[in-house]
């Protein structure tokens, strides 16, 4: 369960996010949209602990991240998994050590890191791209290597900023089905996007901000472009 | 741990030249450090040497007969500061004079015994007591004349202590700039590898998960640094032990016992491995916060 209440965060004099509330129950699939500085990936990284909201508090899971001391933030990332729409991958890692990484953080052992990354390059499609450096793979083979280095170590929360927007709509929707499958695991998918075709094509719940406020909050929401 | 090796391995290999740098900087303050540790050793073995020889001679008058020895003795031995008090006749003298210029025949011609003086070779125990033991001599009838090497072992202390001075001042001094350049150069790698480091933390990784990798580098680089230099130091010896006792002949300076060189390896790594550490320690914490 994600829960924000009242949630304000300034940059100096401009304000991200204006007493936003909203809650997200286990299991959910959510789009965060919005146009460009709308605050969704304020939102994002404020759920990342990247961020300390200014007022207001988010509770994850019945914890509130303003109590969680900056020593316990890695052990509470390591419940959330995340999609980057710049990727973040290692440049000079292969795919597989790429997403083993998300593993090897956690310290498992090498038998199982390979087992659980060898299964999920597979549920990704990108088997026989393991042995690959991300400068080899296309666009949308990067984002599924980010997809699966985010699910490998089985999160609750799957956090996507922009997972599509360097992406062609085909690839886009490859993308989006993958974290619906995902999310068909009793996974938790909370994912901001401007890419109203993609949001139109799924009937999903849709927090719509503007101007760093929640304009409007539907179950099976429609991104209608103004 | 194997993870964290591996990670430090990769860390090296891609920036070789830092790591060789580092490498090199160790191995300069661990050579130099042992280079004052092996000459402070050796001056103290030389000195320790000239202090155990008889450090004063007093020369007997032709005349002087055996009881006003024994009298000198035994005044030697009521002060309590002589530790050694050896009587050296003629004929032994002319022994003495001929061991020593046996491979100079013109030397030895014309030398009897009758005309080398017979002496008191006396050991004090302590350079202190040199002045005061000579002047007991030199009021003594039987005594023609007093010699002692109290210039010789004064100098030797005294190098001895300048070495060890100038070798701390050295040692501290390298061992600081060895501190500042690993800090340099891992803070330099933190920032080339800022955005790994980033997606490290957002995948929830700890912080000593981050920081230990550094500090392994660190450490390798003080622990390999601090090996070169104990071997490059070893060979030397070995290289150089017919020259230094040539140099040295009669002080028991060579061969350095294994056992002393093992343990002097042993402070050198552990040295090594605390400089290194504790370099990449100050650099994780300016650069990792």
């Amino acid at each position: 369960m994600v829960k924000f209440e009242n949630v304000t965060k300034s940059f100096g004099t401009i304000t991200a996010l204006d007493r936003v509330s909203f809650k997200i129950e286990k299991g959910e699939f959510v789009f965060v949209i919005g146009p460009s500085g709308a605050g969704k990936s304020t939102l994002i990284k404020l759920i990342l602990k990247e961020y300390l909201p200014t007022e207001g508090t988010i509770q994850v899971d019945e914890v509130n991240l303003n109590e969680i001391p900056k020593k316990k933030i890695a052990e509470y990332r390591q419940k959330i998994g995340v999609v980057f729409q710049d990727f973040k991958l290692l440049g000079d890692g292969t795919v597989f050590e790429n997403v083993a990484l998300a593993l090897r953080v956690l310290g498992k052992k090498p038998d199982e890191i390979e087992k659980k990354v060898a299964t999920i390059l597979d549920l990704v499609g990108l088997k026989d791209r393991a042995p690959f450096f991300p400068s080899q793979l296309s666009g949308g083979e990067l984002q599924r290597v980010c997809l699966a280095r985010a699910v490998v170590a089985e999160p609750d929360i799957i956090l996507a900023d922009e997972p599509t927007g360097n992406l062609d709509l085909g690839t886009g929707r490859e993308i989006v089905e993958l974290l619906k499958k995902i999310n068909s695991t009793g996974k938790t998918v909370i994912m901001a996007t401007h890419n109203f075709e993609i949001v139109n094509l799924l009937s999903q719940r849709v927090i719509e901000l503007d101007k760093g406020k929640v304009i409007s909050d539907q179950k099976k929401g429609k991104y209608h472009l103004k | 741990m194997k993870d964290h090796w591996r990670t430090t391995w990769t860390h090296m290999r891609r920036t070789p030249y830092q790591a060789l740098a580092a490498i090199l900087i160790m191995f300069l303050t661990f050579l130099i450090s042992m280079v004052f540790v092996l000459t402070a050793g050796g001056f103290q073995i030389v000195l320790r040497y000239f202090e155990t020889r008889p450090q004063v001679t007093a020369f007997l008058k032709d005349e002087a007969t055996s009881s006003q020895v024994d009298a000198i003795k035994a005044k030697l031995a009521q002060t309590g500061k002589v530790k050694e008090v050896r009587y050296v006749s003629k004929e032994e003298a002319l022994s003495i004079y001929r061991e020593q210029n046996k491979n100079d025949p013109l030397l030895l011609e014309m030398v009897t015994a009758n005309i080398l003086p017979a002496s008191l070779e006396v050991s004090t125990e302590g350079l202190t007591h040199l002045n005061e033991v000579a002047q007991i001599l030199r009021d003594e009838q039987a005594v023609e004349e007093v010699i002692f090497q109290e210039d010789v072992v004064k100098t030797l202390d005294q190098w001895t202590k300048n070495i060890r001075r100038i070798g701390l001042g050295l040692m501290g001094f390298f061992g600081l700039v060895s501190i500042l350049i690993i800090l340099v150069i891992i803070g330099m790698k933190i920032t080339l590898r800022k955005d790994e480091i980033e997606i490290l933390q957002l995948l929830g990784a700890s912080r000593w998960y981050i920081r230990v990798p550094f500090v392994l580098e660190g450490l390798f680089y003080g622990a390999v640094g601090a090996f070169l230099a104990w071997g490059i130091i070893y060979l030397l010896l070995l290289y150089l032990t017919s020259f230094i006792l040539s140099f040295f002949q009669g002080i028991s300076l060579l061969p350095v016992s294994p056992i002393f060189m093992l343990i002097l390896l042993g402070t050198e790594l552990i040295a090594g491995i605390v400089i290194g550490s504790l370099g990449s320690l100050l650099a994780v914490k300016r650069y990792l916060k």
